[in-house]
């Protein structure tokens, strides 16, 4: 199966480089700016109650529909964004070498914090107006979808067979046929799979993005997500329910119209050379494929896209013979000259802007927090291993389960867990239990199912020959999970350990602290400080604990998944 | 026939070319190619021919203006070449299909690239379809079709065009025999009835009865570096016999020639590397040598045979078993002369020792004949630990020659040294130890 397209995984290094730096410095002097700008709008912004929300169930089609154009809003964004940053990353090595780092730790920064500032910034380029509101809310969506998107496509463009890129060459394609023609085709299995990796992650943004407060300011635009907000606020467990019914709906439809029909398609680009068994096509592909009017719609714009493609324009001139000669090193080192003082300012007004505000302890204590959190996630992820991957196992070793379970588990993983929320919340309430243990498990509400489709996956995909010997030899019991089918399963698992972990992190900002009514539970830990410090507008707190989660993400990243990730490709894939 | 090809205009016209691999260290320019010269008129099919690693595929990109040459110069119609020309069309090993266009698509992709009207792109599209024998698969993904139907797309692919210079690159390596066979005479035989819309055909290959059935002059390649060994005009006409006794003659002679020439240039490499130990080593895995030597100790061989028959009736190509006898030459154990091949004492005494004695036999020619082989050992033997990294062999190695042999190099001398148990290895740590042994 295609894999969650992880820039930190699939780079070779491990520790930091001067790369690494730059990429830190650019992307958080860039946060700061924006943090900044925001601010300075912050005082005089009124709150627009233009926009009111009412409980009523019979509005929910349409907070639904508004709900998922914002998705699709993002989407097309993210899509603009991968087919532009990671070509310029791919096609020039001296971006690259700063895009890519950039990339890396983009994908570790929990933007969840940040939330309330690109509201803020978003507003204050609208003042008074909601598409202000509305660009935040799609801002949000696209920083949990563009970077993994972005990357899988960058990978794609790195890997294009050479017998191909030959072929375009030699039959004179110019770039942007070779654009249209072979790169772009050449990474759509990757990309379509990691669109909707990322469509599933959108929900929880789209829905926690919705309804924003800043201190005494709070924003709702008309959506599924503030309709929670309300319903939380007013204590109507009804209208929760409502609106994971409707929530229910809204994922069925976008499964069953859009992806599955998309992922079927997407593997005529696949590229191998033998025909492989292929599974049926999807009912809504077949009513496609089978209904001469839908047919004839999707030619014509098959063949708009193609004479698109087919335009003999070239923006870069032509490219000559390739000479193998190694880049220059001096200019390299010019470009980086070139960035220094950029970099030294930045670095600069970073390092200024903290010192005002914050001191050690406030760096301690933050520190001390992470651990909390990290600690948390890792005894999350351990245990929703013990559930999850001995279900999978059994599951994925029957096909019949596994052909159900398996969009099952898809399907739970793209439902936005904040919404089963407030249920828990009413439960910690009413039993008084402590919040400390008992939000932990909201962290992994979501993301839990990343494992178990994984699992599920690596079972199906189990060798026969391999179980046979394993019953041939009457390999049993535990020596059978220790030598046989763990190892097997193991690449997968790890993939879907990295999302969930990864998904976590960034869930921490809205489960350590929730709230129902009047009444507010928190648990300690970073996800709280930096909601804390949000509903202060404490800008200097947010983002020194958003540094730190990022911190924290960045080197669980690398110490620990990148190299069971790579042990696992080295070692126990099945080839 | 070559006094009336004499005749014809200049094509293409290779001037003094040279292609060096440079490594970053700044090191000696490794060479691919030296000094090839090579003169391509209208009308003629030349192959070049050598083993792999000769850099005649290195020399078709740089036809094909898809690579540029460290120097010397490539003339098109009299121009020199400055990227992919015009008018050259280029079939590839692995076909180069892309998986998401039909066969027509395919087909059409030269044109589109050209601007060429989608009306006369469809008709010059079915045209080449229907010429090159796919009418009916118009439609048909690449996937869906054979090995021979794939390359017959491939073929149709550059056609359509209309080039005056047909590059193909090893087209039939990919295909069974029966296939690549069907295609080959299909192939002669538009060009003999002039059916083939092009003016020049310039094939690589290493199968040595490919080049002599379908073409008209044979350049021959030396390997380390790549160089035009000799050159050879066929002087059949087509339709070919592969049985006539002439033509089995020109194999025969065209064995011998390829065996002459690699068996000094091994030498040399041993004598006048900077290094010894930087000799480059054929991936040759230990059962073939050992099955070779035994098929060779038996009948009807009893211990010599010819090259040509010998590769007939082991099914392999030139290509394969040459690599297979110079290793066995290399380490003493048969000699490779004048396309024969014959066992040495010390090949008979493997043949017929145990296995213990046969890892015993093979360690001492290791010791004895591969340089990077008794290093290692020598190496590990000083070391407290009795543990070396593969990395510093590996850099040695890149000093002189390429990260792709240098990588097959130690490969072999890995396999090699693990089965007589001269060291072993640990593929995770990259470390060469002396664990196991004794």
């Amino acid at each position: 199966m295609s894999s969650f397209a992880y820039p930190s995984l699939a780079m070779g290094r491990r520790l930091p480089n001067l790369w690494d730096v730059v990429a830190i410095l650019c992307v958080f002097s860039a946060i700061v700016g924006l943090v900044h700008v925001g601010h300075g709008a912050l005082v005089p912004l009124n709150a627009p109650h233009a926009t009111e929300i009412s409980l009523d169930p019979a509005n929910l089609p349409s907070y639904a529909a508004r709900t998922t154009l914002r998705m699709f809003a993002a989407i097309l964004a993210s899509l603009f964004f991968t087919l532009t940053y990671a070509t310029a990353a791919a096609k020039s090595r001296r971006l690259g070498l700063i895009l890519v780092p950039i990339l890396d730790i983009l994908q570790s920064v929990p933007i969840l914090g940040f939330l309330t500032f690109t509201v803020v910034f978003f507003m204050s380029l609208f003042p008074g107006q909601v598409l202000g509101l509305e660009l935040a809310a799609v801002f949000a969506i696209f920083t949990s979808q563009a970077w993994n998107m972005a990357f899988s496509f960058y990978q794609s463009l790195k890997t294009v067979p050479a017998d191909l890129a030959e072929a375009s060459d030699s039959f004179h394609l110019t770039g942007w046929q070779r654009f249209w023609r072979l790169e772009v085709p050449f990474a759509v299995p990757g990309l379509v799979w990691n669109t909707m990796m990322s469509m599933s992650g959108g929900w929880f943004f789209v829905v926690a993005s919705e309804a924003i407060s800043v201190g005494d300011n709070t924003w709702k635009l008309p959506g599924i997500g503030s309709y929670v907000a309300l319903a939380l606020e007013q204590r109507d467990i009804h209208a929760v329910l409502y609106a994971i019914a409707a929530m229910l709906v809204v994922i069925l439809l976008y499964d069953q119209l859009l992806f599955r029909p998309l992922v079927a398609w997407s593997a005529k680009f696949r590229f191998e050379t033998t025909a492989s068994a292929t599974a049926e096509d999807p009912w809504v592909l077949r009513i496609i494929r089978r209904t001469r009017l839908l047919q004839l719609a999707g030619e014509a714009v098959g063949n708009a896209v193609g004479a698109i493609g087919g335009l003999r324009l070239s923006f870069l001139r032509r490219r000559s013979a390739t000479a193998n000669q190694k880049p220059s090193r001096v200019v390299d080192v010019l470009c980086l000259l070139a960035l220094l003082p950029v970099l030294g300012w930045a670095g600069y007004s970073l390092v200024s802007y903290v010192a005002t505000e914050l001191s050690w302890t406030d760096l301690r204590q933050v520190f001390v927090l992470g651990l909390i959190t990290m600690l948390r996630v890792i005894v999350l992820i351990i245990l929703a291993s013990l559930i999850w991957v001995p279900i999978g196992v059994w599951i994925g070793l029957r096909p019949v389960w596994a052909r159900r379970v398996q969009p099952l588990a898809q399907f739970l993983a793209a439902f936005p867990a904040n919404l089963l929320f407030p249920p828990v919340v009413l439960a910690i309430v009413s039993f008084h239990l402590n919040p400390d243990i008992w939000l932990t498990p909201l962290m992994v509400l979501g993301t839990q199912w990343y494992i178990l489709f994984n699992v599920v996956a690596g079972a199906a995909a189990f060798p026969g020959d391999l179980q046979e010997v394993a019953k041939n030899f009457q390999v049993g019991g535990f020596l059978w999970w220790r030598r046989v089918i763990l190892p097997g399963i193991f690449s997968y698992y790890v993939t879907g350990a990295i999302t969930a972990s990864g998904g976590s992190w960034n869930a921490a900002i809205v489960a350590e602290v929730v709230s129902w009514g009047t009444t507010k539970l928190t648990a300690h830990g970073l996800g709280a400080y930096i909601a804390d410090a949000t509903d202060k507008g404490d800008m200097a707190r947010v983002v020194l604990g958003v540094a730190v989660m990022s911190g924290f993400v960045l080197l669980f990243n690398r110490l620990l998944w990148r190299p069971l990730y790579a042990f696992a490709q080295r070692r126990l894939t099945l080839a | 026939m070559d006094t009336i090809v004499a005749a014809h205009p200049t094509l293409l016209e290779v001037q003094a070319c040279r292609q060096s691999y440079r490594k970053d260290a700044g090191n000696a320019d490794l060479l691919v190619l030296d000094d090839v010269n090579l003169t391509l008129r209208e009308g003629e099919i030349v192959a070049l021919l050598g083993r792999s690693g000769s850099g005649k595929s290195t020399l078709l990109r740089i036809v094909a203006g898809l690579l540029k040459p460290t120097a010397g110069r490539v003339m098109w119609r009299g121009e020199q070449i400055e990227g992919p020309a015009d008018g050259v069309a280029m079939v590839f090993q692995s076909f180069a299909l892309f998986p998401w266009l039909t066969v027509q698509e395919n087909v059409e992709l030269g044109l589109e690239a050209r601007g060429v009207p989608r009306v006369e792109r469809e008709q010059r599209a079915e045209a080449a379809i229907d010429l090159i024998g796919l009418g009916g698969f118009e439609s048909a993904y690449p996937k869906e079709l054979s090995g021979g139907m794939r390359q017959r797309v491939g073929l149709a692919r550059a056609l359509v065009v209309h080039p005056d210079l047909l590059l193909m690159d090893e087209p039939f390596s990919a295909l069974d025999v029966l296939t690549a066979e069907t295609l080959r005479t299909d192939l002669i035989d538009l060009w003999s009835d002039g059916r083939l819309p092009v003016k020049s055909v310039l094939m690589v290959t290493h199968n040595i009865e490919e080049a002599v059935l379908m073409t008209d002059r044979i350049l021959v390649f030396s390997t380390n570096p790549g160089r035009v060994a000799s050159e050879l005009v066929v002087p059949f006409p087509h339709p070919r016999n592969r049985l006539d006794p002439a033509f089995r003659q020109m194999v025969d002679d065209i064995y011998a020639l390829m065996t002459r020439r690699a068996a000094p240039g091994l030498r040399a490499a041993t004598a006048l590397a900077p290094a010894a130990i930087a000799m480059p080593l054929m991936l040759v895995g230990t059962n073939m040598m050992s099955g070779l030597m035994e098929t060779l100790a038996g009948p009807p061989y009893e211990g010599r045979a010819d090259l040509p028959a010998l590769a007939g009736s082991l099914q392999l190509e030139a290509d394969e078993l040459l690599p297979l006898g110079e290793t066995l030459q290399l380490l003493n154990f048969a000699v490779v002369e004048e396309g024969d091949i014959h066992l040495t004492d010390q090949g008979r005494s493997f043949v017929n020792a145990e296995t213990d004695d046969r890892k015993r036999l093979f360690a001492d020619a290791l010791r004895t004949h591969v340089p990077l082989a008794a290093m290692i050992r020598q190496v590990l033997d000083e070391r407290w630990n009795h543990r070396a990294s593969a990395v510093r062999f590996r850099d040695e190695l890149e000093d002189h020659m390429s990260p792709d042999y240098a990588d097959q190099t130690l490969r072999s001398v890995i396999g090699w040294g693990r089965y007589a148990e001269l060291f072993s290895y640990d593929e995770e740590a990259e470390q060469f130890s002396l664990e196991d042994i004794e």
